[in-house]
């Protein structure tokens, strides 16, 4: 084992200055980003941001036109090969092979990540625990629910035990009860201590399961960090929603603007953030809001001018 | 877990240096058509029964009463050996064009593939090295069949695996190659009726080619397909000089070199942007 294997500080991660273009289309445009061991990381974006392109060239299935890529001290793309021997990845696009069962699925990669004959057995069991798919072994894929083939889609990059695993989308176009389904396994992989990194253009999900966010607009990393920590510095403790008709919206952000604050409109709607440091003499003039607490929406919204789901 | 069990559990046991070419790669990309193969088996069991007896009983039967012998055999004998290396044409660089297409465009295979540590040049010898052991058994097929039909057993059929693997690994690779240059499911319409066609009469099955024009014979000499049955013929009837042998075994090493080359780079412009 050389010492950079051996080496907890080495970074996940990290990308230097990454630019990607397709033709005229620059899909990263000087992407930084230095995930430490041991975090879920969480890419939000919303479609168009380059999360996909920057997952893409982790594996080497696009490289990079500028800039350095390392993961766990391996040079991408010289050195991806070894570095996808210690990574995990659950792709955006459901690749299982329909006609064969839930254990053949997991048989098939167990020879491709190489895991030695004398520990297959027990690393499918394992992987088919952690799915809760233990009775569903001898099940054709065909027959599973969207949520079930999803589990054993994002298991199947875990049998060898990566120290590092890329899910690109995990939980795409499915409906939100499956997709909480799915957090169950995420998270028992975070308590596993596993370094992950998780694109997603879904706010709640980045929320609940990151232990970081990086937001991506634009190819490239706007602001980075804890999720709590983002929404205190942009966001505050509330935001306030105004609905003044449609006559009245534009006037009431030109007021609250000029006081200094943050807003966004959704349709009629105008959103206050920081709204606990609204004086009252502006409050006066506002009417009655709806009050809720800040979130990772907002912050998002504010720093990209985006919507995301 | 300790991280450093993570780690002991996560290191393939013989890990390579990072670029090499590695077997154990080759290894995983066949296992996985093994283990696919279990579900496959009786339907390309069935093709490759079925269609060389259907061959031999029409053509056999039809056109040897009216032509009894050629090039010195009898009609069924020389049908039968063509229509083995014509089988191992079909049953690997159909399923290259087809399935590979399939895989790469439609089911997202080798993005999984990809993911996992093994490179194109090792997905693509193992794609192709499968197909070249599935044809190897199944080429012995026809031969069987022809046997059933009256050839008569020799000691030099014993060959004709080996030869039905050579021939299948470069027929593999070059569909590989194909299916990597077409860009849709109706190109392949080109490919059946410009490439397969030409290949699968151009190449002594069904008639000698000395019975053909100049320029269709001198073409022939890089018909793989020709080297392969001339092979299967001289290693089942005797009479192959070594020399000659040799020779068409090298047309076929050079096609192999020349298709895997080709395969892998195109592959890779399809797969790595």
């Amino acid at each position: 084992m050389t010492s950079r294997e051996a080496d907890s500080t080495v970074p996940a991660l990290h990308l230097r200055g990454v630019v990607k273009r397709f033709g005229s289309l620059t899909a990263v445009d000087g992407l930084d980003l230095e995930v430490p061991q041991g975090i879920v990381l969480g890419l939000l974006g919303p479609n168009g941001a380059g999360k996909s392109t920057t997952m893409k060239m982790l594996t080497a299935q696009s490289i990079a036109d500028e800039g350095t890529i390392s993961i766990l001290g391996h040079e991408i793309p010289a050195e991806s090969k070894w570095a996808r021997a210690r990574m995990g990845v659950v792709p955006q696009h459901d690749n299982l092979d329909e006609e064969l069962t839930v254990e053949q699925n997991l048989r098939m990669f167990s020879f491709l990540y190489r895991v030695p004959r004398a520990r297959r057995k027990e690393a499918i069991a394992r992987t088919l625990r952690l799915a809760q798919l233990s009775d569903r072994g001898d099940t054709p894929v065909d027959d599973l629910s969207g949520g079930m083939r999803r589990r054993l889609l994002i298991v199947r990059a875990l049998l060898h035990r990566p120290e590092l695993v890329l899910m690109d989308e995990p939980t795409v176009g499915l409906d939100p009860q499956v997709r909480q389904e799915l957090w169950g396994v995420i998270t028992a992989l975070r308590d596993e201590g596993a370094t992950v990194l998780m694109s997603t253009h879904y706010i709640e999900e980045a929320e609940r399961l990151s232990d970081e966010v990086a937001l991506m607009a634009g190819g490239r990393v706007v602001e980075r960090g804890a999720p709590a920590d983002l929404v205190a510095k942009y966001a505050g403790a509330s935001v306030e929603e105004y609905t003044p008709g449609a006559d009245g919206t534009a006037a009431l952000e030109r007021l609250l603007r000029g006081h200094g604050f943050t807003t966004r409109r959704t349709g009629t709607t105008v959103s206050v953030l920081r709204a606990e440091e609204l004086p009252e003499s502006v409050r006066e003039q506002l009417g009655t809001p709806d009050r809720r607490d800040s979130n990772l929406e907002d912050v998002f919204v504010t720093l990209t001018g985006e919507s995301v789901e | 877990m300790s991280l450093s069990q993570r780690h002991e559990d996560a290191r393939p046991e013989r890990h390579a240096r990072p670029g090499r070419f590695e077997a154990d790669a080759v290894r995983g990309v066949v296992a996985r058509e093994w283990i696919l193969y279990g579900q496959s088996w009786r339907a390309t069991t069935f093709a490759a029964v079925v269609e060389p007896t259907l061959y031999l009983l029409c053509f056999g039967f039809g056109m040897g009463a009216l032509i009894g012998t050629l090039a010195g055999f009898s009609y069924i004998d020389f049908l039968g050996t063509g229509i083995v290396a014509v089988s191992v044409m079909f049953q690997s660089m159909m399923p290259a064009v087809i399935n590979t297409f399939i895989k790469r465009r439609f089911l997202h295979t080798y993005e999984g593939i990809l993911a996992a540590p093994v490179d194109v040049r090792e997905l693509v010898t193992g794609e192709a090295l499968w197909l070249a052991l599935r044809s190897g058994v199944y080429g012995c097929v026809p031969l069987l069949v022809a046997i059933g039909f009256g050839l008569k057993p020799g000691p030099g059929m014993l060959l004709v695996p080996f030869i039905a693997f050579l021939a299948g690994f470069a027929f593999a690779l070059f569909g590989i190659w194909i299916s990597a240059v077409i860009t849709s499911v109706r190109s392949m319409d080109y490919v059946f009726s410009g490439l397969f066609t030409p290949l699968f009469l151009m190449a002594g099955t069904f008639f000698p080619l000395t019975e053909l024009p100049d320029w269709v014979q001198t073409a022939a000499m890089v018909n793989p397909l020709y080297h392969a049955v001339e092979l299967i013929r001289g290693a089942v009837f005797g009479g192959l000089d070594v020399l000659a042998a040799l020779g068409h075994v090298g047309v076929l090493l050079a096609f192999v070199v020349l298709m895997w080359n080709l395969a892998a780079f195109q592959m890779r412009r399809r797969v790595v942007n």
